[in-house]
């Protein structure tokens, strides 16, 4: 018998949405023992069938039919405190924000004890939460146990989320996107502990996740959700290797391989040149001490015409600080920021504004980096008529730059809103085109986007830049994206670049232990996509 | 524009509070022809109650009649919340754009100065300034701005401190913008929802402390005012009720139309905020 079955579950949408149903008509079932990862894009309703199996559907989502059976009980008849008695207890979840999901105002300690006591096994709380806590391989227990959340970092605190979760040895953990939010190294520390106490203590685990990386590094089984519905389930070997359904066959294609292919050495002259650039960030020091972090320090570098350097790193490595100090949306201390042998650093707003021209950006969240209030062509159209282009003209060209970006050039009198984030990060693009740049920024252009926008996005960026011949600097997090882009990476730790080189010969022989890691936390590394 | 007035419609009282509002207008816009000659001449027989002698809401100590004396002081009263309002908005929005763009040693200079006008009791100041300036619509106007900037100073402020950092702004600054233009065009609209509500509030409380200054016999002497006419009837309350009842209750009703205006205009700017607010009801 399994541990949880799911059957023919239908979770309506509130009227007015895309589509009549959340989730429509889906079945699945995961074994105490194994990993069941549900694999989809944002929308896709992967989170909707997570939080019914835990009775924590928003009043707007209804189920509308279908049995969710939980060690041989009906999950949906059961009563609130009924349900509540079996939540913690035998059933588990671990969500995707470990920033806020911890009471910052309770300590570590007292918030597992917590989850014992309200279970009626507080008597031995003292014992076992330092027991937990070393479970879930975090160092000093007993110092972590009397620390606020505020002084973990999010891999500590996801570790935290963890234990609470396992307090009381639940049959079934959910964990929803559960590293999303982490960096790659940390990531892959998790989806190992999570590996090793599963194991250890046969649980299932339902796994919600987008990433066919971590797929590849997790699971046992798979089922693949697209617009509410599960298109394709089986063992992780097979989906993986052997996709039967278009749109699995899609996503798998869509996943960047990560594999460097060997380029021809750039040897052209240098459009951007980067020498002893510091930025350092000071805070407080009134009283108590001040707070220095050297956000950019020893992170020299030289962008030849026509190529494209990456940028890689954790969040906090400094990589977007550098690259908006290049534009001056930071100001370092120090340093030269030689662009054609100018210097650009010293240079005053004026001064600037005929360099906005050459050297243009194009952001990471596509949400934020369009005025909500302003119409796309009028968008375009900014930056040429700031630069005195007449009003008709740049209009005009806008209307050419959508078709560039593939998209409609109806999109023109509409605003941002009514666009998805794809399109919108492709309005981004053709924004930053408008300026006919030949120096392009882009700071982590398709980390917010979905597997399949994603590779589409990387797919346009890859043809302006060939066709437009544009030198690009490329920041990235994710080292399977840099592979397929880059002519050249630099790896970036704690605000200094760590190792530089042609991207094939740092992805085969990285020099410097972090790097190393860096490529050894890829999700799913052991796993060639199948070429389809 | 469709859509904003749908989700305004959906705050039943807003659209209350707007019909009233939407009379106190017209009364005020036809108050000479609905009450022609001067709201200080004798009308009646002093002290006749409401429904007598002709005289709809009665008469005062004077023989005036107190309906046309709210029918003109409604004129006051609008004029002076809507001027005041706009006055102390441009003071208020111009140093909370400042302050909030150009952040630190800037931010703290306006700050302070802000800080200086919150501390002194808003009330007392005003006042103070009219006595000063000796009372007239102008001074009453001025005052009244004088006190009610700083929280537009602030709202502002914290909005454009948020909205700078936004990728949208940025990219206005890497395409060459001139900061004039960045602010105006690309953050202030963005910042407008809350202005707006923030200012019919605003309205409010100026027709609110117009009445109490002139209620202290610090209005402009020459104009009829709802503040006026409660003050002079407040002798003779227990004698004649109508005289200080029928101005207290346009206060009364102009004042809550225009809160109740805010919080629609707050839920049709806010959708979201709106929502959760009515789902958790």
């Amino acid at each position: 018998m399994s541990l949880l079955r799911v059957e023919g579950l239908t979770v309506a949408l509130p009227p007015g949405g895309d589509r009549p149903h959340a989730v429509e008509d889906v079945s699945f079932h995961v074994d105490a023992g194994e990993i069941l990862c549900v694999v989809g894009e944002s929308g896709s309703g992967k989170s909707i069938s997570a939080n019914a199996v835990m009775g924590l559907l928003p009043k707007g989502l209804p189920v509308r039919s279908g049995a969710i059976s939980f060690e041989g009980r009906d999950l949906l008849s059961l009563g609130a405190e009924a349900m509540r008695r079996l939540r913690g207890q035998r059933l588990a979840m671990i969500f995707q924000e470990p920033m806020t999901a911890l009471n910052p105002l309770m300590r570590v300690g007292d918030q597992i004890a917590e989850v014992l006591r309200v279970h009626g096994s507080g008597a031995d709380a003292a014992r076992r939460v330092p027991e937990l806590l070393a479970a879930v391989n975090l160092p000093d227990p007993a110092a972590i146990t009397r620390s606020h959340p505020f002084r973990l970092s999010g891999g500590q605190r996801q570790r935290v989320m963890i234990a609470m979760a396992l307090a009381l040895e639940p049959a079934l953990l959910i964990a929803d996107e559960p590293t999303t939010a982490l960096d790659v190294t940390t990531q892959m520390q998790i989806l190992r502990l999570i590996r090793e106490i599963q194991s250890r203590r046969g649980m299932g685990v339902l796994f919600i996740t987008h990433d066919f990386g971590v797929v590849a590094e997790i699971a046992d089984r798979v089922a693949v959700m697209q617009r509410g519905r599960i298109v394709e389930q089986g063992p992780a070997a097979e989906v993986l290797n052997r996709p039967q359904h278009p749109y699995t066959r899609a996503l798998i294609a869509a996943v960047p391989h990560g594999a460097a292919e060997a380029r021809a050495a750039i040897a052209t002259a240098s459009v951007l040149e980067l020498r002893g650039v510091e930025k350092t960030y000071r805070r407080g020091g009134f009283f108590g001490a001040r707070a220095v972090v050297r956000a950019v320090h020893d992170a020299d570098f030289v962008l030849r015409r026509g190529e494209t350097l990456g940028l890689v790193g954790e969040s906090g490595s400094g990589k977007s600080t550098l690259a908006r100090c290049v534009v001056k949306l930071v100001e370092p201390e120090q340093g030269t920021i030689a662009y054609h042998g100018t210097d650009l650093r010293p240079l005053s707003r004026a001064a600037w504004k005929p360099y906005r021209r050459r050297i243009q950006m194009v952001f990471q969240d596509p949400y934020a980096s369009l005025n909500p209030r302003r119409t796309v062509g009028d968008t375009i159209a900014e930056g040429p008529v700031t630069h005195g282009e007449p009003r008709g003209k740049a209009l005009e060209r806008a209307r050419e730059l959508l078709r560039l970006v593939q998209l409609d050039p109806g999109a023109m009198d509409r605003y941002p809103h009514e666009f998805s984030g794809g399109q919108r990060q492709r309005i981004g693009i053709a924004r930053a085109l408008a300026m006919e740049p030949e120096l392009l920024i882009a700071d982590e252009p398709v980390s917010a986007l979905d597997v399949s926008v994603q590779a589409q996005v990387l797919a346009l960026l890859a043809e302006i830049r060939a066709r437009l011949e544009l030198t690009m600097l490329f920041i990235t997090h994710d080292l399977r994206v840099a592979a397929q882009i880059c002519d050249r990476v630099a790896v970036m730790q704690r605000g200094a670049i760590v190792e530089q080189g042609p991207t094939s010969e740092v992805f085969a022989a990285p020099q410097h232990p972090y790097t190393r890691q860096l490529l050894d936390s890829i999700p799913g590394r052991g796993w060639t996509p199948p070429e389809l | 524009m469709r859509d904003f007035w749908r989700r305004f419609r959906r705050n039943k009282g807003a659209v209350v509070g707007l019909v009233i509002l939407l009379l106190v207008v017209v009364l005020a816009a036809t108050a000479p022809w609905l009450f022609p000659g001067s709201p200080w001449d004798m009308a009646g027989a002093p002290f006749s109650p409401p429904g007598e002698m002709g005289m709809l809401l009665g008469t005062d100590s004077l023989g005036r009649d107190v309906a046309a004396g709210i029918a003109h002081g409604a004129r006051i009263s609008l004029l002076v919340g809507a001027v005041s309002t706009v006055a102390a908005l441009l003071v208020g929005v111009t140093l909370g754009a400042v302050a909030g763009y150009l952040g630190g040693f800037v931010d703290d200079a306006v700050m302070r100065f802000t800080e200086f006008f919150q501390t002194i009791p808003s009330f007392v100041l005003a006042i103070l300034l009219v006595a000063i300036f000796t009372p007239s619509i102008g001074s009453v106007v001025f005052a009244i701005a004088i006190v009610s900037w700083p929280p537009v100073a602030r709202v502002v402020r914290a909005e454009f401190l948020s909205l700078r950092g936004r990728e949208f702004v940025q990219a206005a600054e890497v395409l060459g913008k001139s900061r004039l233009s960045i602010v105006l065009t690309d953050i202030l609209p963005n910042a407008l929802s809350p202005i707006v509500v923030l200012s019919s509030l605003m309205v409010a409380s100026a027709i609110l402390l117009e009445s109490a200054l002139s209620f202290l016999g610090l209005g402009d002497p020459n104009l009829m005012t709802w503040g006026f006419l409660i003050g002079s009837g407040r002798s003779v309350i227990r004698l004649a009720w109508w005289m200080s009842v029928f101005p207290g209750v346009a206060i009364f009703l102009t004042v809550l139309a225009l809160n109740l205006v805010g919080e629609g205009l707050s839920d049709a700017l806010n959708p979201r905020l709106a929502r959760q607010r009515g789902g958790a009801a």
